[in-house]
C-alpha cells in the first residue's frame, strides 16, 4: 500500500512539531525516518498510524483519504519503542489479541486463529515460547513478539518506532538484520523511525532524513551519503569535518593559502567546506591543508588525527590507517578527494 | 594465616547494617510498641466481647438492633464501595491517560475527604439537605428522604471513602502509561474491549487493594455518619454507631460483641491485603509511591 503524506502539520499547545511535511511512501518498500530526538520523526510516524491528528494537512492511504478514519480503521501494524506487550497475556494471546477482537462477522474461527499466530511465532524464531509470559522473554524476544502481534492483523502498512532502540548492540545488528529478511519475505510498506544513522543506512531502501520539524533529504542511502543537499545531512550521516574557506580564483583559499581544491561553480566569497575524514589524501608538496596534530588517536582499525589548519584554529579530523607512517608526524597536508561547498551561513 | 583471616571476617559485621546489638534494640522498640497499640487493644477488645460467655456474646449479636446495625453496614458499603469503584476508576483514567487543564488541581479534589474531619464531611450534607436547606425539603415533597435516613449514610459514606480506590489508581495508571492501550487500538480493538481486555487486567491488583481499604474505610467510618444518620435504633445506626449507644448504655458487653466483628473485618483485610501484598507486591508498590 502506498502513503502519502500531503504537507501536515502538527501543532503540541501551540508548539509547531511539524511544519508541512510531503512525503510519498511506496508501496512496499522499507523507508526509514531519520533525525535527532526533537526531529518530529516520531510524530510523524504517528500521525500516519493515526494516534495523532494532524492539525493541516491529508494523509493518503493509496487513493483513499485516511486523515478521518481512526486508528482501528486504518489498519496499520505499530510497533512500539518499549515493545507494549499485555503483561497478563502469553505470547501466543499477544500474538492473537488482534484477531481476537475483530467483530463476530469478520473474525477468524478460533482454530484458524491459532495456526495463524503459531505461524507467525515461527516466521520470528520463537517457536516453543507460546505458553511463556512476556517477563519470561528477553528485549530482543519481546520485540519480535511485538513484530508478530502487529503482523497478525495482516496490515496495509506496518509501522516501527524506534524497534530496536531498548536493545543492546549485539541484538540490535541481529535483528536489523532479520527484519530486513522478513520484510523481503513478506513485502509491507514499512516505515521505521531511528536516530541511529547506521540502522538506517544498513536497513532502508530509502531515508527520510529530518530536523525540526521539517524533512531535509529524501532518497537512497548511497545519494543521501554521498551527495547531501544541506549542511545538517552531510553532519548527521557518516562522519564529517567542516572548514570555512574563501572562494576566489575558482579556487578554495584558506588562511591566504589556495589549498589545491577546486571551486567549481560556486561563487567567490565566503564558504563552508565540507569532507568526509576518512575520503582524504596525504600531500606531500602541492598546494592542500596544512595543519598541526593536536590529538591523535588509535579506534580500532584506523588512527583518527585532529588537525589545527590556520590560525583561527579550526580543528577538523581525518583518518589514516592506524599503521601509517603519517600518524608519527606532528604537522600533515592532506586534501580531500570528495567534498562538498555550502554557503556561509 | 588463613585462621587468622577468618576470625577477623567473623567479627565483622556488614557495613552497611547496624551491630546485632543496635538491630535487637530497634526491633524490640517496635514489637513494644505495636504490643501496647495495637495487640492489647485487639485483645481486650475480644477479651470483652467473650467476658460474659460465649452464650451472651452470640446472643448480643443476635439481638435485633445489632442484626439491624449488621444489615445497614453491609448495605452501605455493597452501595458506597461500587459506586466509588466507579468513580475511582473513571477519576484515575482521566488523569493517568490524559492532559488537561485543572489536572493537579482535580488531584487535590480527591485528597479533600482525607484532609477534612468526617464530622464536617457529615455536616456538609446537613447543610446541603436538611430542613433549611434548598435541596432538602424539595426533595421531601417527592418523598425522598435524604438527611437521618440511608441515602444520608450513603452519601457521607461515599465522600469518606472516596479517595482510597482513586489514590491507589492513579500512581499505577501514570507508570503503566498509554502504551498497552494504544496498541490495543492499533491492532483494531475498540474502547470498550481496550477497556476490558486491557486497562482492567494491568491494574486489577490495585484496584482489589483499593476496593478492600475502601471497604474496610466504609464499614468503620463513624463521625461523617454519625452527623447525617440521626442514630435513629433500629434503622439508621450502623455497627460502630450502635457500638457507640451501647457503651454509652454500659452494656460493654454486648458493644464489645459487635465491635468484635468490626476488629474482625479489620484483621481479615489486614491478612487478605498482606496477602496481595506479598503475592502481588510489585503491581501494588507502583501505587505507594
Amino acid at each position: 500500500m502506498e502513503v502519502r503524506v500531503q504537507n501536515v502539520r502538527k501543532e503540541f499547545d501551540r508548539f509547531p512539531a511539524l511544519h508541512d511535511v510531503s512525503l510519498d511512501i511506496r508501496s512496499g518498500e522499507l523507508i526509514a525516518l531519520l533525525g535527532p530526538s526533537g526531529s518530529g520523526k516520531t510524530t510523524l510516524l504517528r500521525l500516519i498510524a493515526g494516534l495523532e491528528t494532524p492539525t493541516a494537512g491529508k494523509v493518503f492511504f493509496g487513493d483513499t483519504d485516511a486523515s478521518e478514519k481512526t486508528v482501528q480503521e486504518r489498519n496499520i501494524g505499530f510497533v512500539f519503542q518499549h515493545y507494549a506487550l499485555f503483561r497478563h497475556m502469553t505470547i501466543l494471546e499477544n500474538i492473537s489479541f488482534g484477531l481476537k477482537v475483530r467483530p463476530r462477522s469478520s473474525r477468524p474461527p478460533a482454530g484458524e486463529i491459532r495456526r495463524r499466530a503459531m505461524e507467525l511465532l515461527d516466521l520470528v524464531q520463537l517457536s516453543g515460547l507460546e505458553k511463556r509470559y512476556p517477563n519470561q522473554l528477553s528485549g530482543g524476544q519481546r520485540q519480535r513478539v511485538a513484530l508478530a502481534r502487529a503482523l497478525a492483523i495482516e496490515p496495509a502498512v506496518l509501522l516501527l518506532d524506534e524497534p530496536f532502540g531498548a536493545l543492546d548492540a549485539q541484538v540490535r545488528r541481529e535483528l536489523r538484520k532479520w527484519l530486513r529478511e522478513i520484510h523481503d519475505r513478506t513485502g509491507h510498506t514499512t516505515v521505521f523511525v531511528t536516530h541511529d544513522q547506521e540502522e538506517a543506512l544498513e536497513l532502508s531502501d530509502r531515508l527520510c532524513v529530518m530536523s525540526q520539524g521539517k524533512i531535509e533529504q529524501v532518497g537512497t542511502p548511497d545519494s543521501v551519503y554521498d551527495h547531501p543537499t544541506s549542511p545538517f545531512v552531510f553532519g548527521f550521516i557518516g562522519e564529517s569535518s567542516e572548514l570555512p574557506v574563501t572562494v576566489e580564483n575558482n579556487e578554495l583559499w584558506v588562511g591566504g593559502r589556495a589549498i589545491g581544491v577546486p571551486a567549481g561553480d560556486a561563487q567567490p566569497g565566503e564558504a563552508r567546506l565540507f569532507f568526509r575524514p576518512h575520503d582524504v589524501e596525504l600531500v606531500e608538496h602541492d598546494a592542500s591543508l596544512a595543519g598541526v596534530v593536536s590529538t591523535n588517536r588509535r579506534v580500532g582499525g584506523t588512527r583518527r588525527v585532529e588537525l589545527e589548519i590556520g590560525g583561527a584554529g579550526h580543528l577538523v579530523e581525518v583518518d589514516l590507517p592506524f599503521d601509517h607512517p603519517a600518524g608519527e608526524k606532528t604537522r600533515l597536508a592532506f586534501r580531500p578527494r570528495r567534498w562538498k561547498l555550502f554557503p556561509a551561513v | 594465616m588463613a585462621t587468622k583471616l577468618r576470625a577477623q571476617t567473623k567479627r565483622r559485621h556488614s557495613p552497611t547494617s547496624e551491630r546485632r546489638s543496635v538491630q535487637l534494640l530497634l526491633i524490640g522498640i517496635a514489637v513494644a510498641f505495636m504490643a501496647i497499640t495495637l495487640v492489647l487493644p485487639l485483645y481486650s477488645v475480644f477479651h470483652e466481647a467473650l467476658s460474659k460467655g460465649v452464650g451472651a456474646f452470640f446472643a448480643a449479636l443476635g439481638e435485633k438492633d445489632a442484626q439491624a446495625a449488621i444489615r445497614l453496614t453491609l448495605l452501605v458499603a455493597a452501595t458506597a464501595v461500587p459506586l466509588n469503584v466507579v468513580f475511582g476508576l473513571a477519576a484515575s483514567w482521566a488523569i493517568a491517560k490524559f492532559e488537561f487543564k485543572g489536572k493537579a488541581f482535580l488531584i487535590t479534589l480527591i485528597d479533600l475527604p482525607f484532609s477534612v474531619s468526617p464530622v464536617i464531611s457529615g455536616l456538609v450534607y446537613v447543610l446541603l439537605f436538611g430542613a433549611g436547606s434548598f435541596l432538602g425539603p424539595f426533595l421531601k415533597s417527592y418523598g425522598i428522604e435524604v438527611l437521618f435516613a440511608l441515602p444520608g449514610i450513603v452519601l457521607a459514606t461515599i465522600f469518606v471513602t472516596f479517595p482510597f480506590v482513586a489514590r491507589e489508581l492513579i500512581p499505577l495508571m501514570q507508570d503503566q502509561g498509554t502504551g498497552d492501550e494504544e496498541a490495543a487500538l492499533s491492532l483494531g480493538a475498540n474502547g470498550w474491549q481496550t477497556f476490558w481486555r486491557v486497562t482492567i487486567p494491568n491494574i486489577k491488583w490495585g484496584l482489589l487493594y483499593g476496593v478492600l481499604l475502601c471497604n474496610a474505610r466504609a464499614m468503620g467510618e463513624f463521625g461523617a455518619v454519625a452527623v447525617v444518620s440521626g442514630k435513629i435504633r433500629g434503622q439508621t445506626t450502623t455497627m460502630p454507631l450502635q457500638v457507640e449507644m451501647l457503651y454509652n448504655e454500659y452494656n460493654a458487653a454486648a458493644a464489645f460483641a459487635l465491635a468484635s466483628m468490626l476488629a474482625l473485618l479489620a484483621l481479615v483485610t489486614l491478612v487478605l491485603k498482606s496477602v496481595l501484598e506479598w503475592r502481588f507486591g510489585e503491581e501494588i508498590a507502583a501505587g505507594n509511591h
